[in-house]
């Protein structure tokens, strides 16, 4: 691992939040990142079926986009946050991790875009997409 | 000759219906507890209230809140009002038995769709306060959308809207 993205891991689990979280850096390299977050009791939105909130999620993905879109060889340094859409598309399933897979695929002089989606153990039945673009620095 | 006007109610019992009607939305909802979320009520006007933590922060180095928290903090005010606003009627009306809401009688309430994020300025490590606004409510799908301030009401620092299935009405 390069050394900007050893700084970069270190800086991830630097964030309060995420760690807050539980969130763990699995990969995150050339405008890709994984990160998955463990289900926990405090993150449930549904007191009846003990699924996660929305918001949980929406945390895990903006940390994975953010990563992705940092660790984009286009992008020199940190990143912040423009807009970042989230579709839900199914409750995940309680007692089980979440992880997010995030893909930088344009970096322009001034932005980045990313696209994401997030699933539990059932992989190929994504529970959450999200699309953003975040700020790109050193750029002008 | 009009029918002798019925005596309004007690303005405690107005108020009681409609806060343990808020609390039975709020405090059964771990993830609101987990960040620290309240809202503050004046009539059917909600306000959520997100008061600074450390466990809040995103970027130690500025520092900033995780555009994550700040997405939560919308998405939970969102939900909160247009749950509440769908009770609403109901509750006044006594169709509902706001005492009982909390006890395992609360109707099933609306789900997030989608929810879109702008970040329009870094969120500071103070305060933030947020309000949303039904934009349609319709029998199926309703348009909410969001807006957060810190200081000052004028600057926001983050707005969003969200789109919401609604229940169905015949279960």
């Amino acid at each position: 691992m390069a050394d900007r993205d050893k700084i970069a891991q270190q800086f991830m689990e630097a964030l309060p939040h995420s760690k807050a979280l539980g969130m763990r850096l699995v990969d995150m390299k050339d405008g890709c990142a994984t990160i998955d977050m463990p289900y926990d009791e405090k993150l449930v939105g549904d007191p009846e079926t003990g699924v996660i909130h929305g918001g949980a999620v929406s945390a895990l993905m903006d940390t994975c986009c953010g990563a992705a879109a940092m660790c984009h060889p286009k992008n020199l340094g940190g990143t912040a946050t423009i807009d970042l859409r989230i579709d839900y598309m199914r409750a995940a399933t309680p007692g089980q991790r979440i992880t997010a897979r995030a893909e930088c695929y344009h970096v322009t002089r001034s932005v980045a875009f990313v696209r994401a989606t997030a699933s539990d153990e059932d992989a190929d039945n994504p529970v959450a997409a999200a699309t953003g673009a975040f700020t790109v620095e050193g750029g002008r | 000759m009009r029918a002798p006007r019925r005596a309004p109610e007690p303005v405690q019992v107005v108020k009681q219906r409609r806060d343990s009607t808020l609390r039975a939305l709020v405090d059964g909802v771990p993830y609101i507890q987990f960040l620290g979320i309240e809202f503050e009520r004046r009539g059917d006007e909600l306000t959520g209230i997100l008061p600074f933590d450390q466990k809040l922060i995103g970027n130690p180095l500025l520092p900033a809140i995780h555009g994550g928290v700040t997405a939560a903090f919308l998405e939970v005010t969102a939900i909160i009002t247009l749950s509440w606003t769908y009770l609403w009627a109901d509750v006044e009306s006594g169709a509902i038995d706001a005492s009982g809401l909390a006890s395992g009688g609360m109707p099933r309430l609306p789900k997030t769709i989608d929810i879109s994020t702008d970040y329009l300025r870094s969120g500071l490590p103070r305060d933030a306060y947020a309000r949303a606004r039904i934009v349609r409510a319709g029998r199926r799908y309703a348009s909410v959308h969001v807006e957060a301030w810190q200081d000052n009401r004028d600057r926001l620092f983050a707005q969003a809207t969200g789109h919401y299935l609604m229940p169905d009405r015949r279960e």
